[in-house]
């Protein structure tokens, strides 16, 4: 699976599109070519991304991470090429259209992109409240935002407002309120940047607990390879509570590299560290 | 050449599509009420001070310079008619949508510029809100209700200026003066005189939140937005002014 897997990826990178007759793919970019002001931040992507697999998207700053996962949302329009996300072609969607799609999406941004003029519940509520597909009453939202929140051990916070909590708890509030909805694919951005290890670890910890418990498929942008050694080698424990050693294979993760909008690689870990490139190289030895 | 205009066309352009996107939404659901009165509360109670203020020494102003002129001719008699003419069919709403395009055009731009920068708007997009229809409707509509009824009140406290110069300084009688003000002022003064602070409106929040949503560059990009807004509402407010002040005059 895994050497049919780099096979196609082989393929793919070629300029060739390849379909699995078996199963389709969460999210497919095919061509994808975004630009700003002359500026290529996406050139010519091409790859998929399958159920219950994660995918780690490694870049050094401004190579083009955080547009994928936005045009994965839909919220930029590619100039050339085109997305699926479960199935549908959403490249030319109106928006309207596109809120459908994205309530079965879950996004962690950046700096965690929570509404600072809303309380925590209002936040992590707020997917509950507008998405059109999602609506629901408010008892039931209520129990949800308190049920997501305790995932992340925050239930306590439901009356504060972002700014009152630190950098780490936003974070995790910000993934409380990208899983409340139980959405089938979660987009993290960069989740640990600017965080110090241990509350690094403690995001990284959520985020394969969230993967692994409801086998979810798991896309997360990230500078710092050690996120993604976690998310690659690492599975939740429910016994135990943390996270326990995996073997690759058990966690379904490839990564991709990119580099000035170019995916320059996308492979296993084991090819990843075997990778001749010196920009992958010389990523993975400073990430180290 | 051509480059150099691209900038500021493409920004036309973008501005054109924002006012497209917020009119069709207009009465589309959902309509966020309570968005609407937050920003009506925002705009026209927070704007009442200094409305009043500027509505009232502005008009005592009127009242002192037009005296002044009116002596020439021994009409001193006449400066209720000119300060209501002048308040209610250019001062009032000019100096009114100034006044709140300095405010609130600038806080729609910094506050829609900081939640850009921010990704918030991102995040509405991404959890299923359409900002055009959750920011930019709630604000156009409160300051295209509230606008008009601000106007009002500063041409009658205005009124009230003069009145004051006028009874303590001409020695003209309440009578004199409140009676001469109302005769003076055609219905069509009147209407146009709120016919203008709604159109202002649309300059006024259209272009605060068209810069606020078009920031970039981090919190030095909300300062250069919250600046351009402000320069260009009111640019755009004494522009619109000429064009419906040549419509009344040539009616």
């Amino acid at each position: 699976m895994r050497e049919q897997g780099t096979a196609l990826a082989e393929l793919e990178r070629e300029g060739t599109v390849v379909e699995r007759p078996d199963e389709q793919p969460v999210l497919r970019f095919e061509h994808v070519t975004v630009s700003f002001d002359e500026i290529r931040a996406l050139d010519d992507v091409s790859f998929q991304v399958y159920a219950g697999e994660s995918r780690v998207i490694l870049g050094a700053a401004g190579s083009g991470k955080t547009v994928l996962l936005k045009t994965a949302l839909g919220l930029i329009k590619p100039d050339r090429g085109r997305v699926w996300v479960f199935g549908q072609d959403i490249t030319e969607m109106p928006e309207e259209e596109l809120f459908h799609i994205r309530a079965r999406i879950g996004v962690l941004f950046q700096e965690g992109g929570l509404f600072d003029s809303l309380t925590i519940e209002e936040n992590v509520g707020y997917p509950l409240e507008n998405q059109p597909s999602l609506r629901c009453p408010p008892e039931e939202r209520r129990r949800r935002v308190v049920e997501a929140l305790r995932f992340v051990e925050l239930e306590h916070t439901l009356d504060k407002y972002p700014s009152e909590l630190s950098g780490g708890m936003r974070r995790r509030v910000g993934i409380a309120r990208a899983i409340v909805a139980e959405p089938e694919l979660v987009l993290y951005d960069s989740p640990t940047a600017g965080l110090d290890p241990i509350t690094a670890y403690t995001i990284i910890a959520l985020i394969v607990k969230e993967r692994d418990l409801r086998n979810i498929t798991t896309i997360m942008v990230t500078h710092r390879y050690q996120d993604a050694h976690f998310l690659a080698n690492f599975r939740w424990d429910p016994q135990s509570g943390r996270l326990a050693p995996a073997p690759p294979e058990a966690t379904r993760t490839r990564f991709l590299v990119l580099r000035e909008g170019r995916l320059v690689f996308e492979g296993t870990r084991a090819e990843l560290e075997a990778a001749s490139d010196p920009y992958v190289r010389k990523f993975i030895r400073r990430e180290q | 050449m051509l480059d150099i205009l691209k900038p500021p066309v493409l920004a036309v352009q973008e501005f054109f599509l924002l006012a497209g996107r917020t009119f069709r939404n207009l009465f589309r659901r959902p309509h966020y009420a309570a968005d609407i009165f937050l920003q009506m509360d925002i705009i026209g109670v927070g704007s009442l001070p200094i409305v009043s203020l500027i509505g009232f020494f502005s008009g005592a102003v009127m009242g002192m310079q037009m005296s002044k002129a009116l002596q020439q001719y021994g009409a001193v008699g006449q400066t209720g008619q000119l300060v209501a003419l002048t308040m209610v069919r250019e001062l009032g709403p000019v100096l009114t949508a100034i006044a709140v395009a300095g405010r609130n055009a600038a806080g729609m731009a910094s506050e829609l510029g900081s939640m850009k920068v921010t990704e918030q708007i991102d995040a509405m997009r991404a959890l299923g809100t359409d900002p055009v229809q959750k920011l930019v409707k709630p604000r156009l509509i409160a300051t295209a209700t509230v606008l008009p009824l601000l106007t009002i009140i500063a041409d009658f406290v205005g009124l009230l200026g003069g009145f004051v110069i006028a009874y303590f300084f001409l020695n003209l009688s309440s009578a004199q003066y409140w009676n001469n003000a109302w005769q003076s002022l055609e219905y069509r003064d009147v209407t146009f005189g709120l016919l203008k602070p709604f159109v202002f409106a649309f300059a006024i929040a259209l272009v605060g939140c068209y810069y606020g949503l078009a920031t970039t560059g981090g919190t030095q990009g909300v300062g250069r937005s919250t600046t351009q807004a402000v320069v260009t509402s009111i640019i755009l407010i004494f522009i619109l002014n000429l064009f419906i002040t040549r419509i009344y005059v040539s009616l």
